[in-house]
């Protein structure tokens, strides 16, 4: 022991004190066939996700949590590649990122969810009803994220796509600057349905850095809003038919009127270059 | 625009030893030996010469010679030849002039200055060749205390332990992604680790799925700014998973790998489109602070189950000691730091010789502080960076790594010449390239065998220095400044090294 460690002292948030395992899992697990309804109230994030992984191990393919407040990473830990794609419903307000990596698996927050959310994930879908923080869909390879208000800041950075794995992310509100920076694949939609009347989107910087995939924006944003890396392009069938297709997703999720919202002015933003930065060496 | 650029070699052909093989030709992928068939006779264009000795090597008869050209301007200490060839070049092409491999300036390298104690009569010297002489080493987080339990007599551990990986030699291939080296290049590291029971680290560039079931026992892999090729598969397969966070040779800036580098293959691994370029941001955008870095460390962990230790690399920076202290109070198992003499596949000039620390101080400034603050135990500490022998490697466990990566020897035991041209994807010797003409040149089973011997000459040598401190266990001399001493040192060198000046 010597004065610092006696100053800052040393404690792990996360695994100091857990419960044990098959504690948690009489007293907090209520099953009802493949259904399991999870109590997580005062839960670390660690318990949290020790529980779903025991509760899926143990046969559920239905998971029900009630009572999240801010536990990280679920959904993150349930990778089984050899059980079937499972069903999470999240009530109230998971933490920081919800479906890391997330595997194949669907998840439905009946809430806002925080920073984050799909972070680097890989397949599946993640419904939020409500809003989501920064980082959303960060370096997303595949799947689907619907959130039905805004996201926060850096939304849908480095998003790539390989073939036929192609993410998408649709916002229902707006999004906060850089979204976009530096993506490289996939579909970004911004519905922009909670502005105003001529009011334009928030972001500013969208799309710097650019070089793959293509964000569809629903309402106004202003040249100035935009990254150098990107170009406004008119639709073709296509795009039309791409966003006919996740508008109409998007109702069913959430409810509204697709044709209303399919009226609106869209615009899509594609790469001018794949190669943003190939021109910058000396050789 | 014409350049005003000289060539940077002289390429000489002893016209009496030449047979006119036109091996040279076929070698070199710049295009420098030229032959004529008309006139029966060899043409070099000098200019495109980067000095990589291929042909020198290869030519039958010994009849070439390459040599650097040094005094054709005149000599002038403040503008040396290179700053005046790198003013052209930009002045022709308005570029950020790019450079690969390690810092090659004149900085100190401390290792040359610290010297190895021996057992003289009041400990006798051990001999490796007749006696155990232990080089294994655990990667990992370790426990505060060991708790034994006793149970009818018997003991049993009751401390829980966390997930540690056994080396058998303290050395690891450092990380090189496929797409920066070539695939047989990549591959050689994965055989030769595996065989000498250490590991080798994939860079960022993804663990290609058919190489997984062979070798992901003994590769780390790397979540990187890229995120490429990461998903849960990949992350599950490998024994460590190291964050990078940065590198010695572009502390704080992200990579650019060229479009026409990103083949198909690449492609698949990355998981990218091909022929887009493929770039690392210089953040990660998910990493801006130490508690976001714990996120990402305990998302990992998370998505492993808690079964892998979690590596975070670092530069080494001015700071280095309070941000290591950060990583581990993160949640990190494993901290690497790379010095400012670590090698890379492309960087800026200007960044490479400019930026950073020796690694040197900052392992030594790390360990000291991990000490102090009582949590060395917590994590093991790799160095990285320069590590040119095994003394140097020894020198660094002295000095409190736990391990060394080893990156630029590595190359240059399969061939490597440190021509510095990594970036124009043209590897003569088929390491850092992937133009399939010159990958074949290497192949997997030769070269790993090289990589093979170097580890196992250096593990000897190891021992050998070892026995001669009277030590029988790597793990005795970790962090052991005592078997260390400096000579022409300044005061503060040896503080912040925490030795003392050779006689004291």
């Amino acid at each position: 022991m010597n004065g610092f460690n006696v100053k800052f002292g040393y404690r792990d948030n996360f695994l100091d004190n857990l419960q044990p395992i098959d504690i948690l899992y009489k007293t907090r697990v209520n099953i009802d066939g493949c259904r399991a309804t999870i109590n997580a109230l005062g839960l670390k994030h660690k318990e949290l996700n020790d529980l779903l992984r025991e509760t899926v191990q143990r046969g559920s393919k239905e998971l029900v949590i009630n009572n999240v407040f801010g536990q990280r990473y679920i959904g993150t830990r349930l990778y089984l590649p050899s059980e079937d794609k499972l069903y999470i419903e999240v009530n109230k307000f998971p933490g920081n990122d919800l479906g890391t990596f997330l595997n194949g698996h669907r998840i439905v927050v009946q809430g806002n969810a925080q920073d984050g959310v799909g972070n680097t994930m890989d397949s599946g879908e993640i419904i939020v009803h409500g809003r989501a923080g920064d980082v959303t869909a960060m370096s997303m390879r595949g799947g689907k994220i619907f959130i039905r208000d805004n996201v926060g800041y850096r939304t849908a950075i480095h998003m790539k796509e390989y073939r036929d794995k192609v993410p998408v992310l649709v916002v229902g509100g707006t999004a906060q600057d850089f979204l976009g920076e530096y993506m490289a694949g996939g579909m970004v939609l911004l519905l922009g349905l909670n502005l105003q009347e001529g009011e334009p989107h928030r972001a500013h910087y969208i799309g710097t850095g650019m070089h793959g995939g293509v964000i569809y924006l629903r309402g106004y944003v202003s040249e100035h809003q935009l990254g150098k890396e990107v170009g406004v392009r008119p639709l073709d069938d296509q795009d039309k038919e791409n966003i006919d297709c996740y508008v109409r997703e998007y109702c069913n999720h959430f409810g509204g009127n697709p044709e209303e919202i399919l009226n609106g002015s869209f615009q899509k933003l594609v790469p001018v270059s794949l190669r943003p930065y190939g021109q910058i060496y000396a050789y | 625009m014409q350049s005003y650029l000289l060539s940077e070699f002289i390429v000489e052909r002893r016209e009496d030893r030449c047979i006119h093989c036109r091996v040279c030709e076929r070698q070199c992928a710049n295009e420098v030996h030229l032959y004529d068939a008309e006139l029966d006779r060899f043409f070099s264009s000098e200019k495109d010469c980067v000095g990589c000795q291929r042909c020198v090597t290869l030519c039958p008869t010994d009849a070439l010679y390459v040599r650097p050209r040094l005094e054709d301007y005149r000599p002038n200490s403040s503008w040396t030849r290179d700053k005046m060839q790198n003013l052209k070049k930009q002045a022709a092409t308005g570029g950020v002039v790019l450079t690969g491999s390690g810092n090659d300036k004149p900085f100190r390298v401390y290792w040359d200055h610290l010297l190895l104690n021996a057992s003289q009569v009041t400990n006798p010297s051990i001999d490796p060749l007749r006696e155990p002489m232990e080089l294994q080493t655990f990667l990992g987080r370790k426990p505060d205390t060991l708790k034994i339990e006793f149970s009818d007599g018997k003991a049993k551990l009751g401390s829980e332990l966390y997930p540690n990986v056994m080396l058998q030699i303290p050395l690891v291939f450092s990380a090189m992604s496929l797409g920066a080296i070539s695939y047989p290049a990549f591959k050689s590291l994965a055989m030769a680790a595996k065989e000498a029971g250490v590991l080798f680290n994939t860079g960022e560039g993804g663990l290609p799925v058919e190489m997984r079931d062979e070798y992901a026992d003994c590769a780390i892999v790397q979540c990187a700014s890229g995120r490429f090729g990461v998903d849960l598969d990949y992350l599950n397969c490998a024994r460590i998973i190291e964050i990078k966070i940065g590198q010695g040779a572009k502390p704080g800036i992200g990579g650019h790998l060229p479009g026409e580098k990103v083949s198909d293959y690449i492609a698949q691994t990355r998981m990218i489109p091909r022929g887009t370029d493929a770039l690392s941001p210089a953040p990660q955008h998910d990493i801006y602070s130490i508690e976001d870095l714990s996120m990402l460390i305990y998302a990992l962990k998370e998505a492993t189950n808690y079964t892998k230790p979690v590596s975070v690399k670092i530069a080494a920076v001015h700071n280095v000691a309070a941000i290591a202290s950060g990583i581990v109070r993160a949640g990190a198992d494993i901290v690497a730091i790379d010095g400012i003499r670590g090698g890379t596949g492309a960087a800026p000039l200007a960044t490479r010789d400019n930026v950073g620390i020796p690694m040197e101080l900052a392992l030594a400034s790390v360990d000291k502080r991990l000490r102090d603050e009582g949590i060395r135990n917590k994590c093991s500490v790799i160095a990285a960076g320069g590590i040119r022998s095994s003394a140097d490697a020894i020198k660094a466990i002295a000095l409190g790594a736990d391990a060394v990566y080893i990156g630029t020897a590595a190359l240059v035991a399969m061939g490597c010449t440190l021509c510095q041209k990594c970036y124009t994807g043209k590897c003569n010797w088929g390491i850092c390239t992937q133009n399939p003409f010159l990958t074949k040149r290497l192949n997997p089973e030769l070269t790993s065998q090289r990589l093979l011997n170097l580890l196992r000459g250096w593990g000897h040598e190891i021992q050998e220095m070892l026995g001669g401190l009277g030590v029988n266990a790597i793990e005795s001399l970790r962090a052991n400044r005592e078997h260390l001493r400096g000579v022409g040192l300044e005061e503060w060198e040896l503080n912040v090294l925490g030795v003392k000046g050779a006689g004291e």
